[in-house]
């Protein structure tokens, strides 16, 4: 019940979108067509969802204080954990890069229609985002495979959202300065206010 | 012979002013009209989280700043030796390093300042403005231009999430760094006047709808419209 908790908190009142803007650049990029939206968002699903519990691993047994412990008991003073940036951005990097060969491989017309935003999932905010809250917020295993698979679905949830309201926009007489960006963004907000109903659930 | 055609080339080519025009403009271009958030739309994703008081904001523009100037001089040092296939990786490696020092400096010196920015700082390794430079400029120019561009793009940026701030204090909290404004204000008309916070302000959402007027403001200015 806890994890279907968590699960649902980091889907709606936590969405990595609406409540802590990370994701932001792809959000906003990839969001002109509902089919590329799909497929960015499928994407970070199954990254955040790998990447976080990987990242779990890597520190419980290799960068907490003392977590060295299961080589020999010497270790237990050393710290690694200045070192935690680059181990994750390192996972990530490798992570994308497995999903970028197998999309290749099995949707070629996906791969095509996401170009250049596979790669730079690698340096989506949100991925990384999701596994610096997970190590600060002190996790479990489980959990953070829960965590990991529901701040991805808020993600998707989020841009396809978007995507199908910027769709319909297209119909619609914006003002020149407020074309593109500065439109999507007062959607953005006003999104945002819809997701703040979910703040009234008690979980 | 071939002695004279090389001394000949080194004289052709007069070292250019520190200061040129063609520098200048690699700093004040990405101030307004090739503005990294308002035009370009990198590097929205760590800014506008820290942006509900000015000091943090203000904390966050220095990391930007120092991360960019100093990745951009390394990248562009080592430029002809990446090989273009491991490039990303390469480029990650440094921002990460010298986001890590910031991160153990504000942890060492500014514990306070360090907690209230929590995973913020070690977001910047993501921010797309710094990559984005990385790629498009320091790959392929020398490390005087490259730093100035890094300086340039990073001061665009943080005037942008540094106005952002402004007006999220000042309308969220009724303070300007911390200085309580509105209270100044109330004060002066007697007991009865109340200058009224708007929570909405201290939400993400008041982060969206400020920038994106700011973004029609801007661009309404320098007349750029997207298609």
């Amino acid at each position: 019940m806890e994890l279907f908790n968590l699960g649902i908190r980091s889907i709606f009142i936590d969405n990595m979108v609406f409540a802590y803007f990370l994701g932001m650049c792809s959000f906003l990029a990839v969001s002109k067509k509902v089919s590329t939206a799909l497929g960015l968002g499928a994407a970070v699903i199954f990254v955040l969802t790998v990447t976080v519990p990987v990242n779990w691993l890597l520190n419980e047994y290799v960068l907490k204080e003392g977590a060295l412990t299961w080589v020999t008991a010497d270790l237990a003073s050393v710290d690694l954990t200045f070192l935690r940036f680059i181990m994750f951005i390192a996972i990530i990097a490798a992570m994308v890069q497995l999903v970028e060969m197998v999309v290749e491989k099995f949707a070629p017309a996906l791969y095509g229609a996401l170009g250049i935003f596979l790669p730079l999932i690698a340096v989506n905010c949100a991925i990384l985002g999701g596994s610096l809250f997970m190590a600060q917020r002190d996790y479990t295993l489980a959990e953070s495979a829960v965590y990991g698979f529901g701040s991805g679905t808020g993600f998707f949830l989020a841009i396809v959202a978007l995507a199908a309201i910027r769709e319909k926009l297209k119909y619609s007489a914006v003002p020149n300065g407020l074309k593109g960006l500065g439109i999507t963004m007062l959607l953005t907000g006003l999104m945002g206010i819809a997701f703040m109903s979910f703040m009234g659930i008690d979980l | 012979m071939s002695t004279e055609t090389v001394e000949k080339a080194i004289e052709k080519k007069p070292a250019e002013a520190l200061l040129s025009k063609r520098r200048k403009r690699l700093i004040s271009d990405p101030l307004v009209d090739d503005n990294p958030i308002t035009i370009q739309v990198l590097g929205i994703c760590s800014a506008l989280a820290v942006t509900t008081q000015m000091k943090p904001t203000l904390v966050m523009a220095i990391s930007v700043i120092f991360v960019m100037v100093m990745s951009n001089l390394v990248i562009s040092l080592m430029r002809n030796t990446i090989p273009s296939r491991v490039r990303i990786i390469v480029q990650l490696a440094v921002v990460a390093s010298l986001v890590t020092l910031v991160n153990e400096v504000l942890k060492a010196f500014a514990f306070d300042m360090y907690k209230e920015l929590s995973v913020f700082v070690g977001l910047i390794i993501t921010n797309c403005i710094v990559m984005g430079r990385l790629e498009a400029f320091a790959l392929g120019n020398k490390p005087y231009d490259s730093v100035l561009d890094g300086f340039g793009s990073a001061l665009g940026y943080s005037w942008i999430i540094l106005t952002v701030a402004f007006f999220r204090e000042l309308w969220g909290s009724g303070s300007v760094f911390g200085l309580p404004i509105f209270d100044y204000v109330s004060s002066i008309f007697g007991p009865d006047f109340k200058l009224a916070t708007n929570g909405l302000m201290v939400s993400p959402v008041g982060a969206f709808v400020i920038l994106g007027l700011i973004i029609w403001v801007q661009r309404t200015k320098t007349g750029y419209v997207e298609h």
